[in-house]
């Protein structure tokens, strides 16, 4: 037997896609197609960053590298950034993102933390009394660089501070006009293991890096590339928000 | 055998094919690669980087970033980037001025806005030199010069 709450959401679900029939008339075809554009645009840079990212972790001696690509021995707290829309025009996308989220997590015995990206994420998770350490809403419909970076920032300096020994990314991927699935994404600590949706920017065949040359010098570079290519795999994550809001 | 060549600004992909010889500005120093070149990570300054594949050449402006080399692949993550054939002198030469206006009225309000026109002021000049050194212009510029002298 449900009760009045649940019928209340009941209700407030079915007006919602009242709404989004009337929104998607409302809502001009182009204005999609270049949400859609803005994210291809995005997407090389973050995808062959990424590929870096990964050659660097497959190094030789990796793990004293960089920090951010040193594993912990012990992992007690993880952090998840959880990226949503901040309105609720698009039907089920949030909820689909944050229940995705919820199972992914719910049998972890490690405390788990989220960063919320958009108000839908930020009120659901609040609801369901999890625990939210930081949240960003009402970010621009076409989020610049700036906009964004402050959220991986955020992520990596928690990381090397120790507020967190994993760093998850979970956010909608964008398949096509009609599909579009929820995907989680571990950002830290940078790890070999493929698993994750191969770039059809990638190379055929690849075997495993040899060491690098570095200029000018191994620290410097690694200093200055592992976390900006870090923080920067939210941006595109973040460029769908408009297409679901 | 050519090494393939991507190149990726922050806000597209600006280009990807095969080359015989990729000309980039190293922060050490201008940078010859040729492929089954060693593995080299290298960050890259404010210059023009030269695609060269079978006879014909393509230069891009590149305003700082990123060059991962492998032997068979060259992945150019530039903060932004352009193809000289892009370049519109006109506007180059415009935020030019603009930048080198702001930057003479006086002490800036704060130092993110300094920066950000001196990064304008350093991009423009860049534009403009490559365009002048690669562009269409550069081709026309002789025949101008010479049809004046007559």
């Amino acid at each position: 037997m449900p009760n009045a709450r649940e019928v209340r959401l009941r209700i407030r679900s079915v007006k919602n896609i009242a709404q989004v029939t009337r929104a998607l008339q409302a809502v001009s075809a182009s204005k999609v197609r270049k949400a859609v554009q803005a994210l291809m645009n995005t997407r090389p840079y973050a995808v062959k960053a990424w590929q870096v990212l990964r050659h660097i972790a497959a190094q030789p001696g990796r793990e004293n590298l960089h920090p951010l690509l040193t594993k912990r021995d012990e992992v007690r707290n993880i952090l998840v950034v959880l990226i949503t829309g901040d309105r609720g025009l698009a039907g089920a996308y949030n909820t689909n993102i944050v229940r995705f989220a919820l199972q992914k997590f719910a049998k972890s015995q490690t405390p788990v933390k989220y960063i919320t990206v958009g108000r839908k994420g930020r009120d659901m998770m609040l609801r369901r009394r999890q625990n939210v350490v930081a949240e960003f809403s009402n970010l621009p419909a076409a989020p610049s660089f700036a906009d964004v970076s402050a959220i991986g920032r955020l992520a990596v300096e928690d990381f090397l501070s120790g507020a967190a020994d994993e760093v998850y990314l979970v956010y909608t991927d964008y398949i096509s006009m009609a599909r579009q699935v929820p995907t989680m994404k571990k950002l830290l600590p940078l790890e070999m293991e493929t698993g994750e949706r191969v770039a059809e920017f990638a190379p055929a065949t690849r075997g495993p890096a040899a060491s690098y040359i570095y200029e000018p010098s191994q620290e410097q570079i690694l200093n200055e590339i592992v976390p900006r290519f870090t923080a920067l795999q939210v941006y595109p994550a973040n460029m769908l928000r408009v297409w679901w809001r | 055998m050519p090494i393939r060549c991507e190149i990726v600004s922050q806000d597209r992909l600006v280009y990807e094919g095969e080359a015989d010889i990729v000309i980039a500005p190293g922060e050490s120093g201008i940078m010859g690669i040729l492929p089954r070149h060693a593995p080299l990570l290298s960050t890259l300054k404010y210059g023009i980087l030269t695609v060269r594949s079978q006879g014909v050449e393509e230069h891009f402006t590149i305003a700082g970033g990123v060059i991962e080399v492998q032997p068979d692949l060259i992945t150019v993550l530039a903060d932004a980037a352009e193809n000289v054939k892009e370049i519109d002198i006109a506007r180059a030469e415009a935020a030019r001025k603009r930048a080198e206006e702001f930057l003479k009225a006086g002490p800036p309000p704060d130092t993110d806005t300094y920066l950000a026109m001196e990064a304008a002021l350093k991009r423009s000049n860049l534009r403009l030199e490559a365009a002048r050194r690669y562009g269409r212009a550069a081709r026309r510029l002789p025949e101008f010069e010479h049809g004046e002298n007559k």
